[in-house]
């Protein structure tokens, strides 16, 4: 049983299985909800949230925080918030599955932790203030570029994936 | 996000029910697709594992498609989505940011949650720090608002640029999809496998 378990660990879907069903999924998200997906609108939303517990008078002053921020109830009840809870869990899930749950910092052998943290934290930095600057992470533009051919969203996708083409070269050591 | 069309078939109570099941499905579905791993995600950029790429391009024709023909039947009206506005450079600018940030961590914040949904530290540590990201620029935002309010193109749609019809449009983004996958597969015959 624990061989059969090994060996299910780093087998994952087609991946053109996956992508049509994940295609079915965000059709099925648009047709009963009107909305697509994307992670990093629920991070917005629960900074705005924190914000705005810690001090109201922020987010009604602040024309960003302010116009994030549903007059009608809390950021925390925001659609996203909830979908990425699901995504937690599902993903949760496939892991116990497949026998791929465990606590652990993944990384390229050659580097060190603290060389793998340093970057993560950089490109968790770049990523929150791009996202916002974009006005969506790569999968809402991505997906706003693909379902509603928003011209933004496509160029956001094409860009995110040139300039990470370009960098690739620069941060290879981390890699490969 | 604000929503794209406003379909009514469910309420306000069941629509965070609904956010839930879909995010289970969505989670589950990149997860057993391999997108928890940083060093799969990051093989795009290095030629060693393309899944991520097939993955995301193979939903996005299926969505586009699938879209055109739900409006062909009647079930949703395509041309009434709500388009962003493009506003040209914070958009080339921001994602210039996440593209640098994508290779720097292998992570977008999507497959951050995956990862640190089957105990990976560095998926919390990459969630943890783009929240301090966006407070930085909820922070700074009065010096960064002429940035980001510049170049406001309007709700402009690709197909505008290009004067096509969606449908010309969804064939030629497909064959395009079509010869990226091809692409990707003799870049990755000249590879040597990668262990991870």
């Amino acid at each position: 049983m624990n061989l059969f378990f090994e060996e299910k660990k780093h087998v994952y879907w087609n991946p053109y299985f996956g992508g049509f069903l994940l295609g079915i999924i965000i059709l099925s998200a648009v047709y009963i909800s009107g909305r697509s997906i994307g992670a990093g609108e629920a991070m917005k939303d629960t900074v705005v949230a924190s914000i705005d517990m810690v001090a109201p008078h922020y987010t009604e002053n602040s024309n960003f925080a302010a116009g994030q921020k549903d007059a009608e109830k809390s950021p925390m009840n925001s659609w996203i918030v909830f979908q990425v809870i699901g995504v937690f869990a599902g993903a949760f899930f496939s892991g116990i599955l497949n026998n791929r749950v465990k606590v652990r910092l993944q990384k390229f052998p050659k580097i060190s932790s603290k060389t793998r943290i340093t970057w993560v934290i950089i490109g968790g930095l770049l990523f929150g203030i791009g996202s916002q600057f974009a006005r969506g992470c790569i999968s809402s533009s991505t997906f706003s570029g693909f379902i509603v051919l928003s011209l933004g969203g496509i160029i956001s996708m094409v860009t995110v994936f040139v300039t990470a083409i370009i960098a690739a070269y620069f941060f290879r050591k981390l890699w490969v | 996000m604000e929503s794209f069309i406003s379909t009514g078939l469910i309420n306000s109570e069941w629509s965070s029910v609904f956010a839930v099941g879909i995010g289970g499905a969505i989670g589950f579905v990149l997860e057993s697709s391999g997108f928890s791993s940083s060093r799969k995600v990051a093989g795009t950029f290095y030629g060693y594992d393309f899944t991520s790429l097939r993955v995301f391009l193979m939903a996005g024709i299926t969505s586009l498609i699938g879209l055109l023909y739900m409006d062909f039947f009647g079930w949703i009206d395509f041309f009434s989505f709500n388009i962003p506005d493009t506003y040209i450079w914070p958009t080339l600018l921001g994602s210039i940011f996440m593209g640098v940030g994508f290779v720097a961590s292998g992570f977008c914040p999507g497959t951050s949650i995956l990862s640190a949904a089957i105990g990976k530290l560095d998926g919390w540590i990459f969630i943890g720090s783009t929240m301090v990201g966006i407070f930085l620029f909820t922070i700074l935002f009065p010096l960064l608002e002429p940035i980001y309010n510049a170049g406001n193109l309007g709700a402009i749609t690709i197909t505008d640029v290009l004067g096509l019809s969606s449908y010309v449009y969804a064939f030629i983004v497909t064959l395009i999809v079509i010869a990226l996958f091809y692409l990707a597969t003799l870049i990755r015959r000249r590879k040597t496998t990668v262990k991870y």
